[in-house]
């Protein structure tokens, strides 16, 4: 019964998990060139999103979307007449996150988001039927439907696939390949966060006191997403670089807001349990 | 310096960014806080315009905290020899040196020359243009010189006179920046240079374009020599060039004071008359360029091949002799005096990429016909109906082709980085349609122009009649459906030279003959096709063990990495330190050796002395390493070869808001103006005129867009024209950001949005603040993201010895508000 | 090898959400690189700044599927910046040149012409313009044998046998003086 409900659905068995997978961006390293930009909708055959300049600094990409996976936001930091000591220009690629406890894959009814072999948040474009409830849910505001008249079938979700098909061939993703100062580094989860704390200490070494992670597995911002499969280097408090301190998991925003809902929410957890138990 | 290396060349800051993480310190000296300066350890800001001033306080540093190095100054500078008596500095004449005519506007520069007794053959830098003048001599040959370096007239001494007033007050006087800043680069500049250490300065058109901007290079030159920085790793002065092969369209010349590897290109007023004097007079009795005549009678029997014979001085007189300045500035001017009824545009765009873009536009309607060839539609080739001048196309003559062009992977062909590296890149499809390489345009172009003159007697047709011209391949690769393609590694082949006799190709440029026994298109380029089939353009290996990489692709002069690379050892031969061994006299086997190609001589001794009598490097000693130089010594006051002066000197740009504060004499007295009714120039201090306007690029677009602004992914990051302004010019104007502005030079004014940020920052000199607005030049009116052009305000001028326009620094008025 | 197990319920129909990979689709399954079935990837070099960033073009059926950086270079190990990166649509793209425009004198329009009718006519209209402007002598006597009524300004992202075969042509060919480039600018 099961095996014909997964043929209907065109459900294959999932493939055997492999290393994590993520991005580790160091924003310390990143010149804002905007290669990893372009290097994605190259590679995906991305449409521009149109041309109107924003004036907030260089950035004119503004936010993620459904067209644009990766984005590098420009933050001017400077104190008027100040000398050149006083001054930043930070700069940070964002992209989505891969949250181990994805909210756009729990809000997913149809099984379009998936968690790849690669521990990597997937959208599938054949089951996507583009109900959106994905798309209030990320808490990042990363995944985007595609306007009616679009590059994609209209109204379906998208979003970063952290390259699932040059995964495929051990390629590395287009953004960190192209990557000229190695702002992002793509590559096994523990190496990354290895790399990572190692950075972090030479930056404090170098004075660089307000450095910080943001996405580990000990940092707050873990405490409902859990650790960010795509985690970043930050020179500053995360809202500088519009990142929510503790990011939520709206089942959990509701859960504080509406009690009943939650009970739902187990519900259905348990249906879920009771049907696909089976393959924890 | 004049560089914003992490916008304009992402990958290439690549290494300086790992370097930094190895512990170096990054220090970015601009106008603008960019990209690079906000990851450079050390931002400092500086007023357009004042680079020299800059240097020049630096160099005043290094000489009076005798920092310079010590050894290496005496053994391998010109510090010790000495100027001859007549000389009298910029210092003490009023900012000009001895031999100026301001008649004519221009130096005679026989008072420049070092004491010594005289040499045969008359020098003259007059007589000498544009980058060929690197090979040029100094007046008298062996110079007096004064090791101690006390001699009043050492050029040591010298130097330590003209810059003894470009102090840190100085510097923040004329530069506005302050004194801790510039203390702060002047320290880390100097602990990172000597024996141990070596440090790097990178510019680009940041400098170049500027009414000195050759000075503004030399200063650097002093700079690092006095720091032993030059010949060595990490070390040297690094042109950031723009373009894919704008090096090889240098070396390669089509620049018209050039022939092909830096010879200078014959003139009627320089008394060119017959080869023989050409030679005579382009050649220099000491260094490399003693050679001179094999290169270029070589590179006539490339050209004219059997028909170029000793009798007929090898075909010297069907190359054109120049009559004046033909350079793209000046060509301009005579186009729109409709003087120029023809021209040929390759994956150009005046229209909006060169200065006075305005005049350029109009320029182009006073032409009879006009051939722009290109991947794309360009401001150039659609002047006719779409410039913003809004002419009616009937009133407009000019017959405008435009041809479809191919892209680096539809064609064979080499690209020359700015390192100086070829590499070729490998034709993987067939360009669409009608689009042919500019190489099948030319090859096919001079066919038929063969065949319209065929049978000619005129001795004036003669030339191209006898041009080789033999390119097809022997069999066309049957993969490709354009058959007619020439051979891209045929040219190439011509280019590295071959033995009349026998056809086969020469190894490399040590072989050439002045006898016509040698045929050899480009002499620098010798080796990179040193037999069939060995195209070392086309080498892609890694060494593991080598981070110089010799096998992939080929740099010029001989695989050289680093020029001048002798200097990285010390006179006896052995390296400076450990640390920075690069190439060294192996005496046991009798050679130099290393990790490059040694740039020396390869079994010439440290211990050789100069020989006093012969032609070429055999005048220098085994310790002089600057080969090219007649003296074989890096230059610190240069004594011919530069129109400008012998030493550095800060002047003010053509336009400024400020008086010179270092000398009476305000602007370059040599550079050209165009003083015409439609290229007017705002006086110093002009209030009509109050803030200093730069140009410049961002990493998002590509010069004039024809490469980036029809590309959606490349116009969506930087979609429209803005100028950059400082929150409190914004202020003082009552400008928000992304309000529109319009920006005016006499010449021409423009609009776009404002972009208040804090990274435009106003400088303080003399209590006065001064405002600097900056302006990207990529857009136009074709594309798909469109917008006014920045060089519509620049003014037509001319830097003297390689005649580029001052865009880096002008003056402007701005206003709140659209055009109309 | 990181596979987390993090929290498991949700309000998903289908997916158990962990880290353990989930059930997926066909499409999903057959997902490839769309390089894997290439039929070359050929060395080239990028077109933009001067760093001399080295390219993989990669080629199916006579068509360009992708351009990437190539990570043998010492130069570029494979990175490449915006406009390199760019490159692909530099090359592919409806907007390109692909026929000769050729606009009359006083016409307002532009009009395709064949590739062979263009050639000659240039040539024509070069023959006829040197013929009418060379200059032997100076007054004063000098052999100069030039044209300055002809113009070339040539790009800078041209090959060098290119470049070498402007000079040749216009000037040891034709005379022509004014042979300027963008190195100049």
């Amino acid at each position: 019964m099961i095996d014909a409900y997964r043929r209907m659905m065109n459900i294959e068995q999932p493939p055997a998990p492999k290393a994590a997978r993520g991005f580790f961006t160091d924003t310390s390293l990143c010149i804002g060139c905007k290669a990893c930009e372009v290097a994605c909708k190259q590679w995906n055959q991305l449409p521009a999103d149109g041309f109107a300049m924003t004036g907030n600094s260089y950035d004119n990409t503004g936010h993620l979307g459904a067209t644009t996976w990766r984005h590098v936001q420009f933050i001017e930091q400077a104190k008027a007449n100040g000398s050149g000591q006083d001054q930043r220009w930070l700069m940070m690629s964002d992209v989505c996150k891969h949250c181990a406890n994805a909210a756009c894959l729990e809000a997913c009814p149809t099984g379009a988001l998936v968690r790849t072999e690669y521990g990597t948040v997937y959208v599938q474009q054949d089951i996507c039927n583009g109900c959106g409830f994905c798309v209030p849910a990320c808490p990042f505001g990363v995944i985007d439907r595609t306007p009616k008249t679009g590059h994609f079938e209209a109204g379906t979700a998208h979003k970063c696939t952290l390259c699932y098909d040059r995964l495929k061939d051990d390629m590395t993703p287009a953004c960190a390949k192209s990557c000229p100062t190695a702002s992002i580094q793509f590559g096994e989860i523990d190496e990354l966060r290895a790399n990572a704390r190692r950075r972090l200490g030479e930056l404090q070494a170098r004075g660089e006191s307000k450095a910080r992670l943001y996405g580990m597995p000990d940092g707050q911002e873990a405490a409902e997403v859990g650790p960010l499969h795509a985690f970043f280097l930050l020179l500053d408090e995360p809202k500088t670089y519009n990142l929510p301190e503790v990011p939520r998991l709206p089942r959990k925003t509701m859960a504080e807001r509406y009690g009943w809902s939650a009970a739902v929410g187990i519900g259905f957890a348990l249906v879920g349990a009771l049907v696909f138990g089976r393959r924890g | 310096m004049g560089s914003n290396m992490a916008e304009n060349h992402p990958v290439g800051f690549r290494w300086p960014m790992q370097a930094k993480e190895r512990g170096a310190t990054i220090i970015h000296v601009d106008p603008r806080f960019s990209r690079t300066s906000a990851v450079a350890d050390l931002y400092v800001p500086i007023r357009p315009g004042s680079d020299i001033a800059f240097l020049g306080g630096l160099i005043n540093y290094v000489l009076n905290h005798d920092k310079w190095f010590k050894e290496y100054v005496i053994a391998y500078t010109n510090a010790s020899s000495i100027v001859g008596d007549d000389y009298v500095d910029a210092e003490d004449n009023g900012g000009l040196f001895s031999g100026y005519d301001p008649k004519s506007g221009s130096y005679d520069n026989a008072s420049w020359a070092y004491s010594g007794p005289p040499q045969e053959a008359k020098e003259d830098a007059s007589a000498h243009t544009g980058h060929g003048m690197e090979g040029t001599s100094p007046a008298k040959h062996r110079p007096a010189r004064d090791e101690t370096l006390q001699h009043p007239r050492s050029v040591f001494q010298i130097l330590k006179h003209h810059y003894a007033r470009y102090t840190p007050e100085m510097v923040e006087r004329v530069c506005g920046t302050p004194q801790s800043l510039f203390l702060q680069v002047a320290e880390v500049l100097t602990r990172n240079s000597g024996r141990e250490r070596t440090s790097a300065i990178c510019y680009a058109v940041g400098w170049t374009q500027q009414s000195y901007g050759a000075q503004i290079i030399r200063a650097a030159g002093i700079l690092q020599l006095l720091l032993g920085n030059i010949g060595r790793p990490g070390g040297g002065i690094m042109a950031l060039r723009g373009h894919a092969s704008i090096q090889g369209s240098t070396d390669v010349p089509t620049l018209f004071d050039l022939l092909p590897g830096y010879l200078p290109h014959p003139a009627a007023f320089k008394g060119d008359d017959t080869l023989e004097r050409y030679m005579r007079e382009s050649a220099v009795r000491g260094g490399y360029w003693s050679n001179l005549p094999k290169f270029m009678v070589s590179l006539l029997k490339a050209w004219y091949g059997d028909a170029a014979t000793a009798e007929n001085e090898f075909g010297y007189q069907w190359i054109p002799k120049l009559t004046g300045d033909h350079s793209h500035i000046s060509t301009s001017a005579a186009m729109a005096d409709g003087k120029v009824k023809g021209f040929v545009v390759f994956g150009q765009n005046p229209a909006n990429g060169s200065a006075h873009a305005g005049l350029q536009r109009r320029a182009l309607t006073q032409l009879d016909w006009m051939v722009a060839i290109d991947l794309y539609e360009t401001e150039t080739a659609a002047f006719w109906y779409a410039a913003p001048e809004g002419w009616k196309p009937a009133d407009i003559k000019t017959e405008v082709f435009l041809l479809p062009s191919a892209g680096p992977p539809e064609k064979d062909g080499t690209f020359t980085n700015t390192q100086r590296l070829l590499q070729f890149h490998d034709k993987a499809v067939d360009p669409p349609e009608d689009a042919r390489s500019d190489l099948w345009f030319l090859y096919h172009l001079g066919r038929r122009l063969k065949e319209l003159y065929s049978g000619s007697t005129n001795p004036r047709d003669q030339g191209l009649l006898n041009l080789t011209w033999d390119y097809l391949p022997g069999r066309p690769n049957p993969e490709w459906r354009i058959k007619d393609e020439p051979s891209d590694e045929k040219v190439l082949m011509e280019i590295n030279g071959y033995t009349v006799a026998d056809g086969k190709q020469l190894p490399d440029f040590e072989r050439l003959k002045a006898d016509g026994s040698t045929a050899c298109g480009v002499w620098i380029y010798s080796g990179v096709f040193p037999g069939p089939e060995k195209n070392m353009a086309r080498r892609r290996t890694r060494s593991p063990d080598n981070d110089v990489n010799p096998e992939w692709g080929f740099a010029w002069p001989g695989n050289r990495r680093i020029l001048y690379n002798r200097a990285s050892a010390d006179p006896a031969g052995q390296p400076w330190s450990e640390r920075k061994k690069y190439v060294w006299w192996d005496a046991a086997a009798g050679k130099w050796t290393g990790r490059d190609v040694p740039d020396f001589p390869a079994k010439k001794a440290p211990g050789t002395p100069a020989k006093e009598r012969g032609s070429g490097i055999d005048l220098h000693s085994g310790s002089d390493p600057f080969t090219l130089k007649a003296d074989g010594r890096g230059w610190l006051f240069a004594p011919s070869g530069l129109k400008d002066g012998p030493l550095p000197t800060h002047y003010e740009p053509l336009e400024s808001p400020l008086s010179n504060a270092l000398y009476e004499r305000q602007d370059s007295p040599v550079a050209k103006r165009f003083p015409r009714k439609d290229n007017a120039i705002s006086p110093p201090g002009d209030p009509g005129y109050p803030y200093i306007v730069t140009t410049y690029r961002v990493t998002e677009q590509y010069t004039s867009g024809v490469m980036s602004r029809w590309n959606s992914w490349l116009s969506e990051l930087m979609p429209e024209m803005f100028a950059e302004i400082s929150p409190e010019l914004a202020r003082e104007k009552g400008i928000a950001n992304l309000d529109w502005i319009t920006v005016s030079t006499p010449r021409n004014q423009i609009e776009c949005k404002a972009l208040v940020t804090q990274r435009m920052r106003p400088l303080r000199h003399d209590g006065r603040l001064i405002h600097t607005v900056g302006l990207p030049y990529h857009w136009g009116y074709k594309g798909l993201v469109k917008g006014a052009m920045a060089n519509d305000l620049v003014a037509l001028s001319e830097e003297p010895n390689v005649y580029i326009q001052e865009d880096k620094a002008m003056t402007c008025s701005l206003r709140k508000g659209r055009l109309r | 090898m990181a596979v987390e197990q993090a929290g498991g319920q949700g309000l998903g129909l289908i997916g158990r959400m962990g880290m353990a990979p989930q059930p997926i689709s066909r499409e999903s399954v057959e997902k490839k690189p769309r390089i894997r079935d290439a039929d070359r990837a050929v060395p080239s070099v990028c077109p933009y700044c001067a760093v001399g960033c080295s390219q993989l073009v990669y080629v199916k059926d006579r068509r360009i599927i992708d351009i990437e950086g190539n990570p043998e270079s010492p130069i570029n190990e494979g990175t490449l910046c915006p406009k390199g990166a760019a490159t692909y649509q530099y090359l592919v793209n409806p907007n390109r040149l692909t026929t000769v425009r050729y606009r009359a004198p006083h016409s307002d329009h532009w009009e395709d012409r064949p590739l062979e009718w263009a050639m000659d006519r240039i040539a024509a209209l070069i023959k006829e313009t040197r013929d009418a402007s060379f200059v032997e002598r100076t007054p004063e006597g000098k052999l100069v044998n030039q044209t300055t009524a002809i113009a070339t300004l040539g790009g800078a992202t041209m090959d060098i046998e290119e470049n070498y075969l402007i000079k040749k042509l216009f000037g040891a060919g034709l005379g022509v003086v004014s042979i300027e480039n963008q190195a100049r600018i």
